[in-house]
């Protein structure tokens, strides 16, 4: 198929979903509160509460499996030889 | 052992419960109100009249009130188990990773596409697109539920697997084993079925409302025959497949069925108690009898249990005491293999570490003998084997009696619709404005039935809890457990709040 063909074909589809979405954010009514609590829940979650409260321990202490691994092995043993 | 900080441990796990407990609060009412507004929609398309089409309208857009509070509320589960559960969400990465990818992987695809056209679509594809996007939505919805308990219902009856002694790790032998266990079976259909009840509870309230107000009468009468009818049929079938968890229970998590059945001495052609005071203090081998007052149905445990009125069920004390010649080892000796298990672990890593392969070959020999045992070795006492008997109890009758309500209460309405003299029944929309709270306090019992009763384990035999947890500091988990607290506080006023609004403006609004 020839790559203009191609191209003009591909366009309206991508248009056509783009209008879609597009249209339906602009029609919503109580979708546009639920939206607003959607982004401020996620900015809290990702922004404030990974950020923060919640590193992912083994992958901030450890910078290699292998130390995880004998960290983990470490507390369920408790065998100090293994650090 | 290491120093096991238990103050830390306990407040992980009061987040854990927090926060699982807030989620499942929007979860249930998804997973059944999408099925509904799917029947709705088919019954629009079906007949071609408007008024199904508002209906539909009105209930989807309460579903999509619910979901979008309740997205991603599950998320945070999975921050603590990076934080607060180190050492369980290491050795069970290989084993989650595999269900959780593919369950995020359908909620994006349904989330961006389906969701979409049922929302935005109605004057902009056809009707049957728009059908079937709202069908797939509840569909989705639902699968995306089978991986997370695909994935508990492993925690639960660890199949599939192998540990891995060089690197702590359950490393996944056979998908389709974890997949098709008959515990993740079980759990995916009851927890699916009672979720639909939830879905439907949530109908008929709101309808009964309408109908005590006088307002929206036909669409009400509408919505309540079809989630009666799927409300009867959902709690039919969870009765159902609760008695097949009971029946897997038995075989995979004996001590979890003991507990919530109250039974202390085991026996053959074991009773079921319907109703019972479980006696208070009561200690596991102080002999004192379990129940200050109980009405059994005779032999009915054991025919419940496995499938033969004339069977044994082990009861707590001999689970924890061991039964010679029931082939029950008793937990003290458990605890011995358990130990040894460790002890080879922490040989065979030093070994390791040395460089002396044969010393390490032999520790890996004797370790692979006592694996099964491994969790045994971290227990303090046998009775710590024991979950919170009285809560496991109560919970589990509790969900038992109302789901029986439920069936009673799906029939009564069919059958004054039928007569078409709901409006009349006052004391029934009555008890149907309550049903959906019973149903949505019903979901929670099954959880702390399936979490509390598996105490103290975190993966079945194998980890338990105290040993599963980081040790952050009790201060750390005590700040975020505030946070989420007001945050899911806030965010289920908000649902409240808007869904009063939008119930308040009714279908006209929509």
């Amino acid at each position: 198929m020839p790559e203009l063909l191609r191209n003009t074909m591909v366009l309206p589809t991508f248009l056509k979903v783009y209008r879609f979405y597009l249209d339906g954010f602009k029609r919503m009514t109580v979708g546009r509160t639920l939206w607003k609590i959607i982004f401020i829940k996620l900015l809290v979650m990702f922004a404030v509460l990974k950020l923060f409260f919640f590193p992912n321990f083994l992958q901030t202490n450890f910078s290699t499996d292998e130390q995880r691994a004998d960290h983990v092995i470490q507390q369920l043993t408790g065998s100090e030889q293994n650090k | 052992m290491g120093e096991i900080d238990l103050a830390t441990v306990n407040w992980a796990r009061a987040q854990f419960i927090l926060t699982a407990m807030y989620h499942w609060l929007f979860v249930p009412i998804t997973l059944g109100l999408s099925f509904l507004c799917a029947f709705f929609e088919s019954m629009y398309v079906r007949t071609g009249k408007e008024e199904w089409k508002h209906l539909t309208k009105f209930w989807m857009t309460l579903f999509g009130i619910n979901f979008a509070i309740g997205v991603a509320t599950g998320i945070i589960l999975e921050f603590e188990f990076g934080t607060n559960w180190s050492n369980y969400s290491w050795m069970v990465g290989d084993i989650f990773g595999a269900p959780l990818a593919i369950e995020g992987i359908f909620a994006f695809f349904l989330e961006a596409t389906f969701f979409a056209v049922m929302f935005f679509g109605w004057e902009r594809t056809s009707k049957g697109f728009h059908l079937f996007s709202t069908w797939m939505v509840a569909i989705g919805s639902n699968l995306s539920a089978l991986w997370i308990l695909v994935a508990n219902g492993w925690m639960q009856y660890p199949v599939g697997m192998a540990f891995n002694p060089e690197n702590a790790r359950f490393e996944m032998q056979n998908f389709w084993e974890v997949l098709f266990s008959p515990v993740a079976i079980a759990k995916f259909t009851h927890t699916t079925s009672s979720s639909f009840v939830v879905g439907a509870l949530f109908v008929i309230t709101i309808s009964s409302y309408y109908l005590l107000k006088g307002r929206h009468v036909d669409m009400a009468k509408k919505s309540i025959i079809v989630a009666s009818v799927f409300g009867l049929l959902s709690s039919l079938f969870a009765a159902f497949t609760g008695d097949e968890s009971a029946y897997a229970n038995a075989y995979t998590q004996p001590m979890k069925l003991a507990a919530y059945e109250g039974l202390f001495t085991g026996s053959k052609g074991a009773d079921l108690v319907a109703l019972g005071l479980l006696t208070s203090g009561k200690k596991v081998g102080d002999g004192q009898d379990p129940f200050a007052f109980e009405v059994s149905i005779p032999r009915g445990l054991s025919l419940m249990a496995k499938r033969d009125v004339n069977a044994f069920v082990p009861g707590i004390e001999d689970l924890v005491y061991g039964n010679e010649a029931e082939g029950i080892m008793s937990v003290a000796e458990k605890m011995e293999k358990g130990k040894a298990a460790i002890a080879d672990l922490a040989a065979m890593k030093q070994a390791g570490k040395a460089g002396d392969e044969p010393a390490k070959t032999a520790a890996l020999e004797r370790f692979l003998v006592n694996q099964d045992y491994l969790g045994f070795g971290y227990l303090d006492t046998p009775e710590e084997s024991v979950p919170p008997v009285a809560t496991t109890y109560y919970s589990f009758h509790t969900m038992v009696y109302l789901g029986t309500f439920f069936i009673l209460l799906t029939l009564l309405y069919l059958y004054y619709s039928y007569k078409d003299t709901l409006e009349d029944k006052k004391w029934l929309l009555m008890l149907g404005v309550s049903s959906f709270f019973l149903a949505l306090f019903a979901s929670e019992m099954g959880w702390v039935v399936a979490e509390v009763g598996r105490q103290p384990w975190a993966i079945q035999d194998m980890l338990p809890v105290k040993m599963a947890s980081t040790n952050i500091g009790a201060g750390h988990v005590q700040a975020s457990f505030a946070i989420f607290f007001v945050l899911f506080t806030t965010l289920l006023i908000a649902e409240i709040k808007i869904m009063l609004r939008q119930i308040k403006i009714g279908p006209e609004g929509v």
